[in-house]
C-alpha cells in the first residue's frame, strides 16, 4: 500500500462533510412497504419494456421490465405481490414517466427464492454482459449509467487500469462508505469477477482517508485477494469521486476533453455497483434493492438503509422518523451535485444514493452581489475553467461565446457556485446555457437535414 | 401526505456554501488595517483619525449619491466604499487639509467606481485614482510632509484649512521622507526605522512591520493572492538588486526599497484589489511582475520620488487586456 504523500487533483473545493451523522451507523434493512412504484426509465439510456401486466401475480426478483435497447437494462420486482398498473407517475426530475406499479402480497413472508446464472468464470465476455444487464444492474454512484456498457471494451481500446471509486466525495453521504466497511468480500468478490473478463494490469481502490476503516478493511481483503489490486487513499477533497478527478489523481493524466476513460486506457466503476455484481453472480440476486442514506439535519433519526428500489421517499423518511420542522430542502444526493425534491412522492431508484433534508443553517439564501473578480471560481474549477467569464457572458445571454470558452467541459459539480463570495449562480447558469444551446444545435441539425 | 407547503424551496445544486462573502471580505481586509490605523495614531496622533474620518465620509457621499444611478442596491453594506476611503486615507500625508480629503474621497468613489457601472466594473483601484485625482489638483499639499511628533492630541494647522487655502505650517516641520532622501540626497534611512515606523510619510507609509503582518494573514486566508504579492516583491529585490549591487552608494538596497515609502501598502493592499487585478493565475504573475518592475523604474529615474501609484494605476489599466491573452488552459485540452 502507498504510504507516500496522498494522491488528488488541482483545484476543487472543502465543504463541510456532515458524514459524522451516519458514517458509524451500520445498514438497517428497511421494512417492506404496502406499494412499490418502478418507473421503466430509471437509468441513463431507453426506457426499459414492461413484462407483466396488471393483476399480475410477480415474485420478488422476478424480471418485470426487459431492457429497452443496448443502453438499457432490466427491471425486477422488490417483493412478492401483485401488479396493479401500469401509469405514468411523477420522476424525481419533475419529469412524469412510465412506471409498473405493485401491491406487495401481505401474507408473504418475502423469502428470496432465486438460482444464480452459470458461473461467470465459465462464461464468454458477451454471455457475461448480457447477465449483467439482466440483472439490472447501473452504476450507483448517482448517474446510474448501465453497467453493461461501460463493461464493454469497444475494438481497439485497452484496459490497463480498473479503478473502483469508493471516494465518497459528496457530503452527507455514507451509503458507499457503509457499503465498504461493511460488505468487503462482496466487493473483492466482484472485482475479481470483473477482473476475470477485464484483465487490466492494476486495479485501485480509490476512497478518500476521511474513511479510515474502508480504507483498512480493503486493503488487507485485497492484499489476501491475489489480484493485482492497491487501495489508494485520496486526499478529502470535493470532487474527489468525479471520474476524470479520480484518474488525475491517481494515474496523473488527463482525459481528453469530449472522451472517455477508456481513451487513458482506465475504466471506472463505482464501488457498490461492484459488490452487488457478487450478489448477481454468487447468489443470483439481482438489483432490487440499494443502500440509501437518509440524513441531514433535518431528519429526525440519520441513517443508512437498505431500501428496496420503487419505496417512497415518504416512507423511507418516515421510517426515519421524519422531518423536523425546521425542514427547508428536499434534496435527491448529495447538496453538492443532488436533485432538490417539491415533495416526498417519487420512489427510490436505482440511482437514489442519498435523501437529504436540510434546514435553512445549511442552506442559506445567498443575497448576490456584482462579480468582483476575486478567481476564486478560477481556483475552485476542477475542469480549470473560467467561471467568471462564463458567468459574465451567460448574464449578456452570449451562449455562442461559451461554448468558445469550453462550457461544454463543465460537469456540473457545482464548486464555482459554493467558492462565489458575492452568492452568483454560475453553474445553475452554466446548466441553462447548455440547454439552450443543445436546443439550438438540434434545431439547427434537424433544419440541416430537412433541406 | 406532504411536507408542509411552502416551506420547500425549490432551487438547483449546489447547496451548500463556503463562508466567505463580499460584504465578509471587505470587512475583513478593513479591520486588519486597524493596527496601522492605530500606529497612525500613534505616529501621527488625532490627525490621522480625522483625516480617515473625512475620506470615508466623501467615498460613503459619493456611494450613496450615485446609488440610484446605477440601479444597484445593498452597495453601501458590502463595505467597498468604507475600505476605499480608508486606503485612500493611509496614503495621505499627516498634515493634509480635511475639506482636501473629503473631496479626494468623493473622487475616489465617483470617478473610481460608480461611473463605470459601481463595484466590480472598474479598471482602476479606486482608492489610487482618488490619489491620483489628489496630486494633480493639489501637487504642494501633498507632497508636504511632516515628521511623527508623537503628541497624541494635536493637529497640524493644515489639517483645518478652509476649502481652497492651502493653510499655514505653523506648527509641523516640513520633512522629507525616507524616499526621498534617498532620490535627491543618496541617504538611505536606517532600515529599523523603516520596519517600526517612525520615519516621514504618508498615514500608512511608516510601519512595514504591520504590513507585513498584515499581508501575512490575508495570503493565509487567501483573500489576497499570493500571486501578486511573491512577483511585485521578486521583481522589486532582482530589478533594484542589480543596480545595487554595481553601485551600492548610489542606489539603494533592495531591502531599503521594499521597506520604504506606499510598496508594503501598495503591494498588500492596493495592488490585491480583487476587482482591478487579472483573475488567471499567469495574468497574475505579469501584472505582479509588472508593477514591480515599474516601481523601480520610477524610482530610481522617474521624476517622483515613489512610484507604487503609478505603476499600479498603469498594470490596473492592462489587466483586461492581460486576462485576455492569458487564457487558462482546460483539463483535458491539451
Amino acid at each position: 500500500m502507498t504510504t507516500s504523500a496522498t494522491l488528488s487533483f488541482s483545484h476543487g473545493v472543502h465543504p463541510e462533510y456532515f458524514k459524522h451523522l451516519t458514517d458509524a451507523k451500520p445498514i438497517e434493512q428497511m421494512p417492506f412497504a404496502e406499494t412499490y412504484v418502478l418507473p421503466l426509465g430509471q437509468h441513463t439510456g431507453a426506457p426499459s419494456k414492461a413484462l407483466v401486466r396488471k393483476g399480475q401475480e410477480v415474485r420478488r426478483g422476478q424480471m418485470i421490465a426487459e431492457p429497452g435497447g443496448f443502453v438499457s437494462v432490466a427491471l425486477h420486482a422488490p417483493v412478492d405481490g401483485t401488479v396493479t398498473g401500469i401509469e405514468l407517475v411523477e420522476m424525481p426530475n419533475g419529469k412524469m414517466g412510465p412506471a409498473i406499479l405493485l401491491r406487495t402480497d401481505p401474507y408473504s413472508t418475502q423469502q428470496l427464492n432465486l438460482t444464480p446464472p452459470t458461473p461467470p468464470e465459465e462464461m464468454d465476455l458477451k454471455t457475461f454482459l448480457i447477465s449483467i444487464q439482466s440483472s439490472g444492474l447501473v452504476g450507483l454512484g448517482g448517474a446510474a449509467f448501465p453497467a453493461h456498457v461501460k463493461f464493454s471494451i469497444p475494438e481497439g481500446k485497452t484496459c490497463r487500469y480498473l479503478m473502483l471509486n469508493g471516494a465518497e466525495c459528496e457530503p452527507f453521504l455514507t451509503s458507499d462508505h457503509r457499503t465498504m466497511v461493511e460488505h468487503p468480500d462482496a466487493i473483492v468478490d466482484g472485482t475479481a469477477i470483473l477482473q476475470h473478463f477485464i484483465r487490466a494490469e492494476k486495479i485501485f481502490i480509490g476512497i478518500e482517508e476521511n474513511k479510515p476503516d474502508a480504507i483498512a478493511i480493503l486493503t488487507e481483503k485485497f492484499n489476501r485477494s491475489g489480484l493485482p489490486a492497491e487501495v489508494v487513499p485520496l486526499k478529502v477533497k470535493y470532487p474527489q469521486g468525479a471520474e476524470k478527478m479520480l484518474i488525475t489523481s491517481i494515474i496523473q493524466r488527463e482525459v481528453p476533453s469530449g472522451k472517455l476513460p477508456l481513451d487513458v486506457e482506465t475504466l471506472v466503476s463505482n464501488i457498490s455497483s461492484i459488490a452487488a455484481m457478487s450478489y448477481w453472480f454468487r447468489q443470483g440476486i439481482p438489483l432490487i434493492e440499494r443502500v440509501v442514506t437518509v440524513t441531514g439535519t433535518a431528519i429526525h433519526r440519520p441513517s443508512n438503509l437498505l431500501v428496496p428500489i420503487g419505496t417512497s421517499m415518504q416512507e423511507v423518511v418516515n421510517y426515519c422518523g421524519g422531518l423536523t420542522n425546521d425542514v427547508s430542502r428536499i434534496l435527491l444526493g448529495g447538496p453538492m451535485m443532488g436533485m432538490v425534491q417539491k415533495s416526498l412522492n417519487s420512489p427510490v431508484l436505482k440511482g437514489t444514493s442519498g435523501i437529504l433534508a436540510l434546514t435553512s443553517r445549511e442552506v442559506k439564501d445567498l443575497e448576490e452581489y456584482e462579480c468582483i473578480r476575486c478567481g476564486k471560481c478560477v481556483d475552485a474549477c476542477p475542469m480549470h475553467l473560467n467561471p467568471s467569464l462564463l458567468g459574465l457572458l451567460a448574464k449578456n445571454g452570449l451562449w455562442e461565446e461559451m461554448q468558445d470558452n469550453y462550457v461544454f467541459d463543465c460537469f456540473e459539480c457545482g464548486s464555482c457556485s459554493f467558492v462565489c463570495p458575492s452568492g452568483i449562480p454560475l453553474v445553475q447558469s452554466f446548466r441553462v446555457a447548455k440547454g439552450l444551446l443543445r436546443e439550438q444545435q438540434a434545431r439547427e441539425k434537424a433544419k440541416a437535414t430537412a433541406v | 401526505m406532504s411536507i408542509a407547503a411552502g416551506k420547500i424551496t425549490i432551487s438547483t445544486s449546489p447547496f451548500l456554501h463556503g463562508v466567505d462573502t463580499t460584504p465578509r471580505i471587505m470587512w475583513e481586509v478593513t479591520l486588519t488595517l486597524l493596527p496601522v490605523v492605530a500606529a497612525a495614531y500613534y505616529f501621527f496622533g488625532l490627525a490621522a483619525l480625522l483625516l480617515i474620518g473625512a475620506t470615508i465620509a466623501g467615498c460613503l457621499a459619493a456611494e450613496y449619491l450615485f446609488l440610484p444611478a446605477t440601479k444597484r442596491k445593498s452597495a453601501l453594506r458590502d463595505g467597498s466604499a468604507t475600505l476605499t476611503g480608508l486606503l485612500l486615507a493611509l496614503s495621505l500625508p499627516p498634515g493634509f487639509p480635511l475639506w482636501m480629503s473629503f473631496v479626494g474621497g468623493f473622487v475616489a468613489i465617483g470617478m473610481g467606481k460608480m461611473i463605470w457601472g459601481g463595484l466590480g466594473n472598474n479598471v482602476f483601484n479606486p482608492a489610487l485614482v482618488g490619489r491620483a485625482f489628489l496630486q494633480a489638483a493639489f501637487p504642494t499639499a501633498i507632497t508636504t510632509w511632516s515628521a511623527p511628533d508623537g503628541r497624541y492630541l494635536s493637529l497640524r494647522g493644515t489639517n483645518l484649512a478652509l476649502p481652497f487655502f492651502q493653510g499655514h505650517a505653523v506648527d509641523a516641520i516640513s520633512s522629507a521622507t525616507p524616499l526621498a532622501t534617498m532620490k535627491f540626497d543618496h541617504v538611505a534611512a536606517p532600515l529599523m526605522q523603516l520596519l517600526w515606523g517612525n520615519t516621514s510619510g504618508s498615514l500608512g507609509e511608516t510601519s512595514a512591520i504591520l504590513f507585513i503582518l498584515a499581508g501575512l494573514y490575508l495570503l493565509f486566508r487567501k483573500i489576497i493572492n499570493w500571486r501578486i504579492v511573491v512577483s511585485i516583491v521578486a521583481m522589486v529585490v532582482a530589478f533594484s538588486g542589480i543596480f545595487w549591487l554595481m553601485d551600492g552608494s548610489r542606489y539603494p538596497s533592495p531591502l531599503f526599497m521594499l521597506l520604504s515609502g506606499g510598496l508594503l501598502l501598495g503591494t498588500v493592499y492596493m495592488a490585491t484589489d480583487l476587482v482591478t487585478s487579472p483573475i488567471t493565475p499567469r495574468g497574475l504573475w505579469i501584472y505582479g511582475l509588472g508593477i514591480g518592475f515599474l516601481v523601480v523604474l520610477i524610482r530610481t529615474w522617474g521624476g517622483l520620488p515613489e512610484g507604487v501609484m503609478y505603476a499600479i494605476l498603469l498594470m490596473n489599466a492592462c489587466t483586461p487586456l492581460i486576462n485576455r491573452f492569458t487564457k487558462i488552459k482546460p483539463y483535458g485540452h491539451s
